[in-house]
């Protein structure tokens, strides 16, 4: 790693901010938008998975994390990195190969973000009915034997960012993951008692709505963040991120309006997650117009499998983990492929990049990073919770649940 | 003495209050109940999840009234909760054999 390029002011306080802003996003965005959506006797629990995933991650990321997903792993570099960076070790003076004019303290900072938010939003497949301690085991071991690795293939210097997969902020290593993560959660631990049947509705879609808008002005530093440098690639970043979100919450609310007869709350926010999700891997290579086509997408193919294949297969992602997130990340990353061109990121030194340059094969490229990380997320995630089965028991008894996760888990309750 | 049980739409209680007060009523007492009657549920949908709610909101409030006034307090109530839509709510009338005002031990008419 470099030692000696010149610290950029403004880089740098962009990505100061953008990861207060990215955390932002997880506590309380993330965290009010999943507790609203839950039942009263569920809510703590369920706000609190966000808070106590940012404390473990933090520690996990500071320790190891961190230095496995981004230094050089010498000859497993391929597939894993070093120890180099292990609990904060040689930061004095260092930038990243990635941000080269922002202290590397920073950028480690920037990424810690992310890493606490992936894992996070996978809690909302398994809501209501998981017990706490299955909850920190389960995540503690995801992050350092899913999110890192996939982190290190992607943005560290692994095989598929060699391989030419391009994800400018996430739709693979986050969405993608952390959608399929929850599919596995919702089929391995089965549905909740009485799902189908009793009345499961949102206790407080105003909390619902705060998370999402939090999570909204967040995405900024999400995205806009991950051009790693203050200027224009930031600004199309951030450009492209408000329109997706906006056509993704326009297209939800008109498909819901048109089939339901009414435009739900819950719905428009749905497509607002959507259209931020699905734009995501597109956000910093793609021009506007293209991320409206984004959004457009997202909100349609999001509402579908949310709303209408999910009902029809019968499982129960709780918050919609899998639907919203997972398909995104598939879609977004994909779409990657038609609409990536050099004129917003010249990632291929003047040639062509995407459908819409004329060059098919990133399509392909996408779909091979889809489908190696997928395949990767759903058995992994699939074995570590049979471990955590075996060591704690994934799920609260029938009566706790009845009860309540709150007064059960916690001793504590809202009212 | 007789207790009058009246069910009534929510946003309808301040001008059943008013109606009371105007026909001498002292006091009520009012709680925010649940239930069904030839009024259907409303169907809630959250993503595809259809739920029937079958319970609707109602308010209740409870007056105790001298025989004498019995017949005007229910019909102050019944023009002042009718809207002439399904759901209006019902009133029962009920004997009460007792009353006693705690603060100074006064009993029957006097307490009310």
């Amino acid at each position: 790693m470099p030692k000696t390029m010149a610290i950029d002011t403004g880089d740098t306080a962009w990505l100061l901010v953008a990861t207060a802003l990215v955390l932002m996003m997880n506590i309380p965005g993330l965290s009010l938008f999943y507790a609203g959506m839950v039942r009263k006797k569920n809510v703590l629990a369920t706000a609190v998975q966000a808070f106590a995933v940012a404390a473990l991650v933090t520690v996990l990321w500071f320790a190891v994390g961190y230095s496995l997903a981004f230094t050089d792993g010498g000859a497993v570099m391929e597939v894993i990195g070093g120890l180099s960076r292990a609990f904060g070790a040689g930061l004095h003076g260092a930038t990243h190969a990635l941000a080269k004019t922002v202290p590397e303290n920073v950028f480690l900072m920037y990424q810690a973000t992310f890493a606490i938010i992936t894992p996070a939003i996978i809690a909302g497949a398994f809501a209501e009915r998981m017990k706490f301690s299955a909850m920190m085991w389960f995540m503690g071991i995801w992050l350092l034997v899913i999110y890192v690795p996939v982190t290190h293939w992607v943005w560290g210097g692994g095989f598929l960012g060699r391989a030419g997969v391009l994800d400018f902020a996430g739709g693979l290593v986050v969405h993608l993951n952390a959608g399929l993560a929850g599919l596995v959660c919702a089929l391995v631990l089965g549905k909740r008692h009485g799902y189908g049947h009793e009345y499961m509705a949102p206790h407080n879609l105003v909390l619902t709505l705060i998370g999402t808008s939090l999570l909204w002005v967040g995405w900024f530093g999400f995205n806009a963040g991950s051009a790693l440098a203050s200027g224009e690639l930031a600004g199309f970043a951030m450009l492209n991120t408000h329109v997706s979100a906006a056509t993704a919450a326009l297209t939800w609310m008109a498909i819901e309006w048109a089939s339901r007869g009414k435009p739900s709350v819950l719905g428009v926010l749905s497509g607002a997650v959507a259209g931020l999700g699905t734009v995501t891997p597109a956000a910093g290579y793609v021009e506007p117009w293209a991320a409206m086509a984004i959004g457009l997408a997202a909100g349609a193919v999001c509402y579908w499998m949310s709303v209408v294949v999910k009902t029809r297969l019968g499982y129960d992602d709780t918050l919609d983990v899998f639907g919203v997130h997972g398909v995104g990340g598939i879609l977004g990353s994909l779409l990657v492929g038609v609409f990536a061109t050099s004129a917003i990121n010249d990632v291929r030194n003047g040639q062509p990049v995407g459908l819409v340059d004329g060059r098919g094969e990133q399509i392909l490229i996408q779909l091979y990073g889809v489908a190696v990380i997928g395949l990767y997320t759903a058995v992994g995630t699939w074995i570590i919770l049979k471990i955590v089965d075996f060591m704690v028991g994934l799920r609260v008894t029938r009566d706790e649940e009845t009860e309540g996760l709150d007064t059960v888990l916690h001793g504590e309750r809202v009212q | 003495m007789k207790l009058v049980s009246a069910i009534i739409k929510p946003f309808k209680l301040d001008e059943v209050r008013d109606a009371l007060t105007g026909v001498g009523v002292s006091g009520l007492t009012v709680s925010e109940v649940k239930g069904f009657g030839r009024q259907k549920g409303q169907t809630e949908i959250y993503r595809g999840a259809e739920y029937l709610v079958s319970f609707l909101p109602k308010v209740k409030i409870e007056i105790v009234v001298d025989d004498s006034q019995v017949e005007r307090a229910v019909e102050a109530i019944q023009k002042a909760a009718h809207t002439g839509k399904i759901g209006d709510g019902k009133i029962f009338v009920t004997a009460v054999e007792q009353a006693v005002r705690i603060r100074t031990g006064e009993s029957g008419a006097n307490a009310l």
